[in-house]
């Protein structure tokens, strides 16, 4: 009934195009919504850009001083006599936390990825997966309290060191931080290596080790290295737990017993109690566009390796 | 009788009660106080306690810094800016420029103790040591420049704990110890008073300063002398109080002009004898000698 009415109306405009019914409204409804789904990500990026770009903007053209920013370790925004804006040590502080870190998490992320794709199976597998994700969803104020009450003391005593609240501290909780996603996206690049190749090495003799060693990680080492630049990527932007395990301290690292203190938490704790619109304000929102940047830059490399990948 | 009627009576009644509320409060006053993070866990037991003095007087309290409240009180937003360091003239200027005229009142003490860790053998320290420890430049490094080794200490090397740079303790300490020079880099910078005491009480090298009221039993508290070799005074609320304890901070409260009507009542009853005992039990020193019982 509903439908002869309709394609009544419709008979004669266009026959190959749908009848203009309700349903023909609730499916170009959808396909909107579904659009507008697709594209907010890249709305909300750029609208994230402008808006730290425009608060910090003010610094940019004023106070900002290219050499005393980036190649200053005196980071005193402020001070009553000269205030300064050098953000080397947090830099360093930042690039030393993730590098530790990344020294932690790529053998064990790589192991844990190699056992689930090319040795477990069934059960096993499934119930590593699992694990491995719930890893990923233990929140990064809690690895932070694990850092601060847990490792602090095992750092003092083990290495008898002055503080345990340091590099060494930060870079073991953010490895694990990092660990899950990683072993996830290495995994995936391992299973996306055919089967085919590993028959084929098995055919000309080789052992289990050299199947692996020298077929399936070539194979898949564009994908491995995309999932160690995203580990990268998230230990640069890791905030709470950096804050809470690294002492937080402005200080160019030359041991890992060092504390230091990370870009990302330098404005967590500052941003809160600072007047909007002074120069301490504008300063730690160009600290946020440095750190975007970098991010962007790492995932980006990171998407095209992956890509790269799946191409070849 | 439908389930639809009963609703029916159920709203009027509510909606009856609702009107019976409001008109009752005709005379209900809210004053709003916003402002430093030292003093926001006693504005709050003030405001609570005056439920019981004044049940007809609500008191919304907020915390977020001691600039935030100074902020609010020149954009007139607020009736009482709590402030752990006083206003400064640019504020008042600003104040001023928007017709406001903020009045100042103390309304308590905080004494702004050095805490070192129970096995560390230091039992003093003088404004200037303390500088040498904390101010850019200073020459103490080591805890054995200062004449003392203390055990389980690695290298003896000094764990200087501050707070982050925006902290009005922070600008309290800088002010009366270091004279406004800068501090060190490389300090361990805190982010709350009670963050100060829980890494020194882990941390044999270390020497951190925060708010008395958060001593605990496993931190030691230093004796502060003025000068270097003059009688030192250990913190309390007591010695806060006669003013003989060398870094005891006013705290603040202002409001626009000389409060008057409901608000006047409030100041006026947080300076009596019942306000002032609820800022002693807090751990701050009350502004003059109180009975608690």
């Amino acid at each position: 009934m509903e439908n002869n009415t309709s394609a009544k109306v419709s008979a004669g405009i266009d026959p190959g195009f749908d009848q203009l019914n309700r349903d023909w409204y609730i499916d170009k409804a959808v396909q909107v919504l579904v659009f507008i789904g697709g594209i907010s990500a890249i709305v909300f990026i750029i609208g994230i850009f402008v808006f730290i770009s425009k608060e910090g903007y003010g610094f940019l053209v004023g106070e900002f001083n290219f050499k005393e920013f980036f190649f200053s370790p005196n980071w005193r925004p402020t001070s009553e006599s000269k205030e300064t804006f050098g953000i080397l040590a947090l830099i360093a502080g930042t690039a030393s936390v993730t590098g530790l870190a990344m020294l932690v998490a790529i053998p064990f992320s790589l192991g844990t990825a190699i056992f689930i794709a090319e040795f477990s199976s069934g059960k096993t597998r499934e119930f590593l997966k699992i694990t491995v994700e719930l890893l990923a969803a233990i929140p990064s104020v809690v690895w932070g309290f694990i850092g601060l009450a847990i490792m602090n003391p095992i750092i003092i005593q083990t290495f008898n060191v002055p503080v345990g609240l340091n590099v060494l501290n930060a870079g073991i909780i953010l490895g694990l931080m990092a660990a899950p996603i990683m072993t996830s996206i290495a995994e995936d690049a391992l299973k996306a290596v055919p089967d085919r190749y590993r028959e084929a090495a098995e055919a000309m003799g080789a052992t289990r080790w050299q199947v692996i060693y020298k077929v399936v990680l070539p194979a898949a080492k564009n994908g491995l290295l995309g999932a160690v630049l995203l580990g990268v990527g998230r230990g640069f932007g890791e905030t709470m737990a950096v804050l809470m395990a690294t002492g937080h301290s402005i200080n160019i690292p030359t041991s890992v017993f060092d504390s230091v203190r990370a870009l990302t938490a330098t404005i967590a704790a500052e941003l809160g109690e600072t007047a909007a619109g002074s120069p301490h304000y504008q300063a730690l929102f160009t600290i946020g566009i440095f750190l975007f940047v970098i991010t962007f830059i790492i995932n980006l490399v990171a998407d095209l390796v992956v890509r790269g990948v799946r191409k070849g | 009788m439908t389930t639809r009627n009963r609703l029916l009576v159920l709203s009027t009644a509510a909606t009856m009660a609702l009107l019976a509320a409001c008109g009752g409060g005709e005379q209900r006053q809210v004053i709003q106080n916003k402002g430093s993070d030292t003093l926001v866990n006693v504005a709050q037991a003030w405001a609570e306690a005056y439920q019981d003095v004044h049940p007809t007087v609500v008191v919304a309290v907020s915390g977020g810094g001691s600039g935030t409240g100074i902020a609010a009180l020149i954009n007139g937003t607020v009736d009482i800016a709590n402030a752990s360091r006083a206003i400064k003239d640019k504020e008042l200027k600003l104040a001023q420029d928007n017709g406001q005229s903020p009045i100042q009142h103390v309304v308590g003490y905080d004494a702004l103790a050095v805490y070192i860790h129970p096995d560390n053998p230091m039992d003093s320290f003088s404004l200037e040591q303390l500088a040498e420890i904390y101010a850019d430049g200073g020459s103490y490094l080591s805890w054995t420049d200062l004449g003392v080794e203390v055990p389980g200490c690695q290298d003896q090397e000094i764990v200087v704990v501050s707070r982050q740079n925006n902290s009005g303790t922070y600008a309290y300490f800088r002010e009366a110890v270091l004279g406004d020079a800068d501090f060190k880099l490389g300090t361990r910078d805190m982010h709350g008073s009670k963050d100060v005491v829980d890494l020194v009480e882990n941390t044999p090298c270390a020497v951190g300063y925060s708010g008395l009221a958060y001593a605990t039993e496993h931190v030691k508290l230093a004796c502060i002398a003025a000068e270097t070799g003059g009688e030192c005074t250990n913190p309390s609320v007591a010695t806060a109080l006669d003013g003989s304890y060398p870094i005891a901070r006013p705290l603040f409260m202002y409001t626009n002009g000389e409060p008057t009507g409901y608000i006047g009542e409030y100041m006026n009853w947080i300076m009596s004898n019942e306000g002032q005992c609820i800022i002693l039990n807090k751990g701050y020193a009350p502004v003059t000698e109180v009975d608690c019982g």
